[in-house]
């Protein structure tokens, strides 16, 4: 990609700077007592003055993750949680909630600014609309107005319950169930707050909507919910990122998100996740336990799922896709970096249900210091799913030689006129690069950037521009340090 | 004084003594070629240059506009105007040419404290570079050296040592696997930015490259050793009575 020189200026100027994101804002939180019950199910419903069905379901969930077990298959490493021992709910002290951005508090835009993600619409990059969370609930959202003429939604998902009700009830919970799994049932129960999308049928979104999710409080975990709705024929582009303060304790962060595309929709979802990695000894850093899924509910329905994964000590995560519609379409294209001693086990899932539905996997696994990294995937044909089709290539980069690059392929075909293709490499940085570029002029630094957004250069043309120059800069930062 | 000035080098490679005492001085404004047999250092000498990792100089010195190169890593010694073209060049998957060649030029620039060159700067400045070695714009924008053939590699280097315009340039073996017309492009390439404030070493086994590249001194390097120096005609001799003149010294 020709943005890669500009990367490696912007690396440089942060090259002193381990995790830039690092900072804690000084701010007044309205909190909830620490730990977990029905009370603070309760009490968050009733911040957000949630009507009861709500409420009922979040009860729900809370009851079913009481009888739950956390997930022990993953390939990772992870310390008991103590979920009595954190915070449900912090939100910035702001009153009622700030009607304009005027009436943010300033030090939660200077924050954002900080981040590089300016919340005054004429600053922003034109064509971009945000919705700004922190800790647990959206601080603002950019560009509603222009997006109102379109008939597009773009509101916090607390905003949604209160004027949406009837869309939100329809499809919460319709693509990821509030008994999915340990840490969606658990997110189904304390959600605070997230992004609410819907596109009405035939509308093209005008701009990328994007939702900056910023975790700031002490020992206080992120729930957030995504909701997106494409109707008949719509088409949008989404993206998200994270960061966190540098904190010396695990902080957790259980996110769900729900895409639904109608006949002939296409959500195109991307995400450059940089929560705090931990430091070099493993110490700190955000647990990160996701669940993406996207149902293809109408036929020539298209999702397009793109990650660059390069922060948290642990990274669980598998977007995913229901190819239900005939004829449509998933993919799946990733990028994870771990470095010092991150964890990251991460994939796909792929579900064949219609005729002739195709899906894409494209993974690459960069795996430095002493990090585990893991791709486990899903292709599962169904019976129904004549003339389905996939594709999947799986690369792992090594740096150095304490690393692991681990493929768990799963992939099971029910349909004997399927096709399901599975290319996996493994390969280490070479020496002989290395040199070449040094060679030529580069810092051993900034070789490294250079081969490895090379090598994931697959995935980051997928990328909307706006977010590939600073994805490139993060592969750069999170390999600091991996050689030499 | 010199632009490179090797002192007495003593190098070894994974304990094993490869270069036994050269002494070489290159003036600015000079070509000279280093012949000898296979196995010989050549290429030791060349990495030696360019500082890669395991070439331990265990005596001597390389003294490179005055400075002593054994203190600078080899992207200091790339961005203080040296360098050196692959007998092997490096594939590097999915990064083009242009941003390769842009990262690079940009380094070298900025550690010049000149300022760096845009998109659009730099790829006029590049197809004017490309040109005359016959590389176009699909070369340019496919990755480095990624299925390209011996030829295109070769002269994918001569376009990397256009565009960097280094002081000394040293070219390891850039004749081997060259057909005729690809070795006179290569050799017109080199021709062209040869001037009188840099300098050449070019490395090989044959003397053709020497009937297109004409060289103001020759070496010939055996055992470690240049066991002897001489003008554009002892590399006529070298082709007429071939090494077996030296193999006391390569039998070691």
């Amino acid at each position: 990609m020709a943005a890669a020189p500009e990367t490696i200026d912007q690396l440089r100027s942060v090259t002193d700077e381990k995790y830039k994101y690092g900072f804690v804002t000084d701010i007044d939180a309205d909190v909830a007592p620490k730990g977990l019950s029905e009370d603070i199910v309760r009490f968050i419903s009733a911040k957000k003055g949630e009507p009861e069905w709500l409420l009922e379901w979040r009860l729900k969930a809370y009851r079913a993750w009481l009888e739950m077990e956390s997930p022990e298959w993953a390939k990772l490493k992870i310390a008991p949680i103590d979920y009595q021992d954190a915070y449900y709910y912090s939100a910035p002290k702001i009153g009622d909630g700030p009607k304009s951005l005027d009436e943010v508090d300033p030090k939660i835009l200077e924050t954002y600014e900080k981040l590089g993600i300016p919340l005054k619409e004429q600053e922003w990059l034109a064509g971009v609309a945000v919705d700004a969370v922190f800790d647990s609930v959206s601080v603002a959202t950019t560009y509603k107005a222009r997006l109102e003429q379109e008939g597009i939604i773009f509101c916090s998902i607390s905003d949604a319950v209160k004027n949406h009700p009837d869309l939100v009830r329809k499809y919460i919970g319709s693509v990821v169930p509030y008994t999915d799994n340990y840490f969606a049932t658990l997110n189904s129960a304390v959600f605070t707050d997230g992004s609410f999308v819907y596109i009405p049928k035939g509308v093209r979104s005008p701009m990328e909507l994007s939702t900056y999710f910023r975790i700031n409080a002490q020992n206080t975990g992120q729930f957030e919910r995504t909701l997106i709705i494409a109707e008949e024929g719509s088409y949008v582009s989404y993206l998200e990122g994270c960061t966190a303060p540098q904190r010396d304790e695990n902080q957790l962060h259980a996110a769900v998100v729900e895409l639904v595309a109608l006949d002939d929709a296409e959500i195109k979802y991307s995400t450059v996740q940089n929560w705090y990695p931990g430091d070099e000894n493993g110490v700190g850093g955000i647990y990160n336990f996701v669940t993406k899924r996207a149902a293809c509910r109408g036929k020539n329905s298209k999702v397009s799922w793109t990650q660059v994964e390069t922060g948290s000590a642990i990274t669980w995560k598998y977007p995913s896709c229901i190819l239900q519609g005939d004829n449509s379409v998933g993919e799946f294209y990733s990028v994870a970096i771990t470095n010092n001693c991150q964890q990251a086990d991460t994939g796909t899932k792929m579900i064949h249900l219609g005729r002739n539905t195709r899906s894409t996997i494209i993974s690459k696994g960069i795996s430095a210091g002493r990090a585990d990294n893991t791709y486990r995937g899903l292709v599962r044909i169904q019976p129904k799913a004549e003339g389905a089709r996939n594709y999947t290539q799986c690369d792992s980069l090594l740096i150095g030689d304490k690393c692991g690059a681990h493929t768990v392929p799963y992939i099971e075909s029910r349909n004997p006129s399927a096709k399901v293709e599975h290319e996996a490499t493994t390969a280490r940085i070479s020496e002989d690069q290395l040199f070449y570029c040094r060679q030529r002029g580069l810092s051993e630094e900034d070789a490294v950037s250079l081969i490895v957004n090379g090598f994931c250069r697959e995935v980051m043309q997928h990328l909307p521009m706006e977010f590939a120059v600073e994805a490139q800069k993060l592969v750069g930062i999170s390999l600091e340090g991996s050689v030499g | 004084m010199a632009l490179l000035e090797i002192r007495n080098l003593h190098v070894t490679v994974e304990n094993k003594p490869i270069l036994k005492g050269i002494d070489l001085a290159i003036d600015k404004g000079e070509v000279h070629a280093i012949m000898g047999p296979n196995g010989a250092g050549k290429s030791t000498l060349s990495y030696v240059i360019a500082g890669r990792d395991g070439y331990e100089v265990t005596d001597g010195q390389i003294l490179f506009d005055g400075r002593d190169l054994h203190e600078l890593e080899p992207d200091e010694r790339a961005c203080a105007g040296l360098f050196l073209a692959f007998q092997y060049p490096v594939e590097i998957p999915g990064v083009t040419n242009t941003t390769f060649l842009k990262t690079a030029l940009n380094s070298l620039r900025k550690s010049r404290g000149e300022g760096e060159l845009d998109a659009m700067q730099f790829l006029k400045f590049v197809r004017e570079k490309a040109k005359p070695l016959g590389i176009g714009d699909d070369m340019l924008k496919r990755a480095v050296n990624v299925g390209f053939s011996g030829g295109e590699k070769k002269r994918n280097e001569i376009l990397q040592l256009a565009v960097l315009e280094p002081m000394l340039a040293v070219l390891d073996e850039t004749d081997s696997g060259l057909d005729i017309d690809a070795l006179k492009i290569v050799a017109e390439g080199v021709n062209m930015l040869r001037g009188p404030d840099n300098a050449t070493l070019l490395i090989t086994h044959y003397q053709r490259l020497l009937d297109y590249i004409v060289p103001d001194r020759v070496h010939v390097l055996a055992d470690g050793r240049i066991v002897k120096s001489g003008g554009k005609e002892l590399a006529l001799e070298l082709e007429a009575k071939g090494y077996a003149q030296f193999s006391g010294a390569e039998a070691a």
